[in-house]
């Protein structure tokens, strides 16, 4: 069966028809859901895309955090469904608190948009199990609230349980660690700064994106058949 | 009764502040060389409808908690309550 992502559009998401196009690309199904939306069932992966949910007001992700749809995601996350948050959705995967840490302004305060390099660091998640360990991909950052930060206690747990997924080989934000995404300690929800919905495609620069996105198909599709 | 409240949100001192750093190394070129230590954060002045003062404090402590501050890297502090009419006058 063709595994299912759906894309959770906030009021001010504005990357959620790249991850539709990305998935349905390499040959997955993907619809837009709604905010508003009370149930997920009919997904097997559920994708928070990149933007400025409710203008970044407050803190980036505070105020979607309290979406209708985030209690659905939280239980679809609970019971072992794969959820990533790409930028502004791991924004608000940490505002939620699925994910541990936060993310602040970058540390030069100014907005980075350009391609970055970085490495697998760890294939524990649904998004880098079925990319070798240390592979190097290139993929878009975009953003002005990118530098990851959490305490000295939830560093070295993230590092000691292989958490680190993804780590940046020229910082481009002040990130700890160099940290560019991690996942929960049961690696079905990842959250990550860089885009690789925007480098699913040899038209605009590059496809090291699609491997991460058909990692997560992949897993998915198998946990679903 | 309605009480006028005012939150302060801060970075909490171990979290480097990008943006207080920014403004205090602008400073000295505005004849400031005095000033040290600048850290940036933001305050919030609403009403609280609540029975007494004690709940109005606890419910602006809870606001501040659940949404207005991210406790992994904030701190919050009341900075005033005060009872009012409904004009909003103390």
């Amino acid at each position: 069966m063709t595994t299912r992502v759906g894309v959770v559009l906030f009021p001010g998401s504005n990357c959620e028809h790249d991850v539709v196009r990305a998935v349905r690309g390499i040959g997955g199904e993907a619809d837009i859901v709604w905010h508003a939306a009370t149930d997920v069932d009919a997904y097997d992966v559920i994708v928070l895309p990149g933007g400025f949910a409710h203008g970044d007001y407050l803190r980036a992700g505070a105020l979607a955090r309290f979406a209708p749809v985030m209690g659905a995601v939280a239980d679809f996350a609970a019971a072992g469904g794969p959820v990533v948050g790409i930028c502004n959705g791991f924004q608000v995967l940490t505002e939620a608190g699925l994910l541990p840490g936060a993310l602040q302004k970058n540390a030069h305060l100014r907005f980075v948009c350009a391609p970055c390099a970085v490495r697998v660091d760890s294939t524990k998640s649904v998004l880098t199990r079925g990319v070798p360990l240390g592979t190097e991909l290139v993929l878009p950052v975009n953003h002005f609230v990118g530098r990851f930060v959490c305490d000295e206690a939830t560093l070295a747990e993230l590092v000691a349980e292989e958490r680190v997924i993804l780590r940046y080989l020229d910082n481009p934000n002040g990130s700890i660690d160099d940290i560019a995404g991690i996942c929960n300690r049961e690696g079905n929800v990842v959250g990550l700064m860089p885009h690789p919905e925007r480098a699913a495609d040899a038209l605009v620069g590059g496809v090291d994106g699609a491997f991460l996105l058909g990692s997560l198909l992949e897993v998915a599709g198998v946990a679903a058949a | 009764m309605r009480f006028a409240v005012h939150l302060e949100v801060r970075l909490r001192p171990t979290i480097a502040d990008p943006e207080g750093a920014t403004i205090e190394r602008a400073l000295p070129a505005l004849g400031f060389d005095d000033i040290h230590q600048v850290r940036a954060g933001r305050s919030f002045r609403l009403e609280i409808e609540a029975e007494s003062e004690e709940a109005a404090r606890s419910r602006a402590g809870e606001l501040a908690h659940r949404l207005l501050a991210n406790p992994v890297m904030e701190d919050t502090a009341l900075l005033s309550l005060v009872a009012i009419d409904a004009a909003g006058v103390p």
